[in-house]
């Protein structure tokens, strides 16, 4: 007989084993689905390792893709420390993106530090006030913030898609639907030979995690995730920390929306965000609600992406073959967490024996 | 009369780890039909575990079951009623919206249709041979705490249980309901089943048992017969030494009026009144007992106090200061320094999730200035606080969650004397604790007391609150029903009061 029984303590060695093991186990899967295609899945993953490290440019493509990821993770990871569901970072990515391209469009000739100090703050603004939204609807009436937020994700959208065939049309680009590209002013300044925005993704990391473990308000809102009515008690105002969380988390979407349309696409557009406010989601779970983690994942998953667009041009594979690979991973890591927290114990006919004695 | 008694359940060698507790190790059980067999021991002892094995619940690591001579494996709840076994959990497993009729028969094998008039005869049958007065037809939700637990042992009766088991059956129900449920008890064994009682309480014990098993952390201590036993020794046996068992009242002088409550009413979500004009004074170096019936008003009475209900109507002074509409924070600015020590420490009171410094900061944090958290006092807090209190846990960094009852329950009481109150709201402080560090919380309480503060004392175990408190008033329904003097006052006006009679109104039978 098999049974189930809750193990009394999680070891961290468990814990980390647990996790590579399902990691490898999703890998194995993956094999098989490889080999269904026709391909040597060892041959498919090395060249995954070499789309994202194999040159120069490759690498600086991952370290690219990292970066929204992390800023993104770091706005969720603020949301999920209290238990709220936002699912709307690609929603507040948009609209960053489109409060920084305002400025950006509008004051094309402005002194260039200005300008994208100025896009910075607007990104995160807007990012801020489409988070503070669901926060408010679901501190006030009670609406699920799950629904809220995902809805939010498509009004955003849409609100760029109307932009981009309306009023701000790109009227030079020969009735292409297009919003025009920024000037060199709105576009954000490399470094070491990558956009600055890995240096904000890091400043950014390190800030919310002296937020999160040394600051009054990390503490409250540490408190408000585990029991809103112990917040209440101890005499916390539970729906201002609430907004104010949900604010800075919308915020940091924002911002990774303005680096994406300033440092990435150049202008704005449906695709400014490239799904990355779903991504993060995933990122800010496997990365354990832990801010210096979230770099780590969210490099490789980058190594994921990268390494999934390469095979596809390498292999004729389809990229959705590497996403089939994410949600592989994804799956067996989630599922783990039932090992770690689970043990399933065999019972055997020791009964048997004993009784004989 | 001692041969026609039939053995009905053996249970031997049972051995239960969760993790590295050993919830059971190496007990033994026998019941006999015609009698009723109380196990015996404080929380943690295990009692539960080993019933919850013998109803299918959990299964034994080790160790063996035997029914009427056969041995069993009992894997599920199906299978243990199948045996004959049924079990009335403490918190009552019956659907609210159906009728008492419909919740009986859920689960019982049969007929695709429910043949309403036959079952309605059967249930009347039984109902009528064991006492179990109900009206099948009634909704669950139209019955008091006693009619649902009636309803339990109906259900499980219907199912052709012969050895029933109730855990804690008395906890809800005021003195006279105890009586007539243990009317019922009686005619169960006449009518040859084993019923099993689950307790702490050892008066009940004595009264109802014809056998007593004690556990003791786990461990099998004795099976004796319920003769001539004193209740001294059981106590001894059950918590493992030489115990005093008698409660203080220290009398103070300095008594001067601080709480005024009056005519508080309070609404829930749904804007039923839960508090009803609710009106009493609670002066310094005085412990005002609340009692009543579970749910009748106790939890919003200590929370409105708090500032954490939203009052409707009515007044609450503090010296000069009124508190209505005031939140916890604002309370706290008005220099009153009030400690709560809510009935749900894990969800309200601690971070079960935190350790023992970030508890003690719950409450400190807010007077910190700047935007960065210091935790250096909070740490010295919390040694101070475990060699206090004699806390038993590894470090100050250990999580609450970790701790065994007793020791949360120091945590969240220390830090609330930590705060030097002048009121001090405690709801059920005692509640689940072992009987040493129940006595250890009485005493806390009464050197606070001793201290010039006032205690409103929120109990369920009338003879604690009886020796402990000045006064005691009594909750019903959210109404005030009367307050009575600690020193006068009896179990039994406690009770009818408990059942929404006043005194002065003629004590007549109530159930």
């Amino acid at each position: 007989m098999i049974r189930i029984a809750k193990r009394s303590e999680v070891s961290k060695n468990r814990n980390v084993l647990t996790r590579i093991a399902a990691i490898i186990m999703a890998l194995m899967l993956s094999a098989l689905f490889i080999v269904f295609l026709g391909h040597d899945p060892l041959k498919v993953y090395l060249s995954m390792i070499e789309g994202s490290f194999g040159s120069v440019y490759r690498f600086k493509e991952t370290i690219i893709s990292t970066i929204p990821l992390t800023i993104t993770s770091l706005g969720i990871l603020l949301a999920f420390k209290m238990k709220f569901w936002n699912i709307g970072a690609e929603g507040q990515m948009i609209m960053g993106a489109f409060l920084a391209s305002y400025f950006a469009l509008n004051y094309p000739d402005m002194n260039r530090l200005v300008l994208l100090t100025l896009m910075l703050v607007a990104g995160a603004v807007g990012g801020g006030i489409w988070g503070l939204i669901p926060a408010y609807f679901k501190s006030k009436y009670g609406t699920n913030e799950v629904l809220f937020t995902l809805m939010m994700n498509y009004i955003a959208l849409k609100w760029i898609t109307y932009l981009q065939y309306g009023p701000w049309k790109d009227k030079n680009a020969l009735g292409f639907p297009k919003i025009p590209n920024f000037t060199s002013n709105a576009v954000l300044p490399k470094l070491f030979g990558i956009h600055v925005g890995w240096l904000i993704a890091i400043i950014l990391t390190a800030l919310v995690y002296v937020f999160i473990h040394y600051t009054k308000k990390g503490y409250e809102i540490n408190v408000i995730g585990e029991s809103e009515s112990t917040g209440a008690y101890a005499g916390m105002n539970v729906r201002k920390i609430i907004l104010q969380a949900m604010f800075l988390g919308g915020a940091l979407a924002g911002i990774s929306g303005m680096i994406q349309a300033s440092a990435v696409s150049g202008t704005l557009s449906v695709e400014v965000t490239g799904g990355v406010g779903y991504t993060a989601i995933i990122v800010t779970w496997l990365s354990g609600l832990s801010a210096p983690l979230i770099v780590i994942v969210s490099f490789l998953f980058a190594i994921l992406i990268q390494g999934g667009s390469y095979i596809q041009t390498a292999f004729q594979i389809p990229q959705s073959a590497a996403q089939i690979l994410q949600g592989m991973i994804l799956l067996f890591v989630l599922g783990s967490e039932f090992f770690v927290k689970y043990q399933i114990i065999y019972k055997n006919i020791k009964l048997k024996k004993k009784e004989g004695k | 009369m001692l041969q026609d008694k039939k053995k009905l359940v053996e249970m031997k060698n049972i051995t239960k780890t969760f993790g590295k507790v050993q919830a059971n190790n190496d007990v033994f059980l026998t019941l006999y039909g015609g009698e009723v067999h109380s196990l015996l021991g404080e929380n943690g002892a295990g009692k539960s575990t080993l019933m919850n094995i013998l109803s299918g619940i959990y299964q034994p690591d080790s160790g063996f079951v035997f029914v009427e001579g056969l041995k069993v494996d009992i894997a599920t709840p199906k299978v243990a009623i199948g045996l004959g076994i049924g079990m009335v959990h403490q918190h009552f497993k019956l659907v609210d919206v159906l009728t008492a009729k419909e919740n009986i028969i859920a689960g019982q094998k049969g007929m695709p249709f429910i043949n309403g008039g036959k079952i309605s005869e059967e249930i009347r049958y039984l109902s009528e041979r064991y006492g179990l007065e109900i009206n099948p037809d009634k909704k669950i939700y139209d019955m008091s705490v006693a009619e649902k637990q009636r309803v339990e042992i109906l259900k499980v009766l219907y199912s052709g249980a012969k050895i029933l088991i109730l855990d804690e059956p008395t906890a809800v129900l005021t003195p006279q309901e105890t009586k007539k449920l243990f009317e019922i008890i009686n005619r169960m064994k006449k009518s040859g089943c084993a019923v099993v009682i689950i307790t702490h309480k050892l008066n009940e014990v004595l009264e109802i048992s014809d056998k007593i098993t004690i556990l003791r952390k786990g461990e099998y201590i004795e099976t004796v017969e319920n003769k001539n036993l004193d209740s001294r020794e059981l106590t001894d046996k059950m918590v493992g030494k030489s115990m005093n068992l008698s409660i203080n009242r220290p009398e103070t002088d300095d008594k001067k009026l601080l709480l005024r409550v009056s005519g508080l009413t309070v609404k829930d979500i749904e804007q039923v009144k839960v508090l009803k004009d609710i009106t009493f004074d609670l002066s310094s170096g005085e412990v005002l007992g609340v009692a009543g019936v579970a749910g009748s008003g106790q939890k919003e009475l200590c929370e409105a106090i708090a500032g954490l209900q939203k009052i409707h109507s009515g007044k609450i002074k503090f010296n000069k200061s009124n508190l209505v509409g005031k939140s916890p924070r604002e309370i706290i600015k008005m220099g009153i320094s009030m400690s709560f020590v809510p009935e749900d420490r894990l969800g309200m009171g601690l971070i079960a999730s935190m350790d023992i410094v970030d508890n003690v900061l719950l409450k400190e944090y807010q007077s910190q200035k700047g935007f960065f958290l210091s935790k250096k006092e909070s740490r010295e807090k919390a040694l101070d606080l475990v060699e206090k209190l004699n806390i038993s846990t590894p470090d100050i960094n250990t999580k609450v969650s970790m701790l065994s009852g007793g020791n949360i329950q120091k945590v969240l009481l220390g830090r609330e004397i930590e705060i030097k109150p002048q009121l001090m709201i405690t709801a059920y402080p005692a509640r689940g604790l072992d009987i040493s560090s129940a006595h250890l919380v009485y005493d806390l309480i009464n050197e606070q007391k001793k201290n010039g503060v006032a205690v409103l004392f929120v109990g369920e175990d009338l003879d604690v609150l009886i020796e402990m408190c000045d006064r005691i008033m009594v909750l019903c329904n959210g109404k005030l029903i009367g307050t009575v003097d600690g020193h006068q006052a009896t179990k039994e006006d406690l009770g009818y009061m408990m059942a929404g009679n006043p005194l002065n109104k003629g004590v007549d039978d109530i159930s």
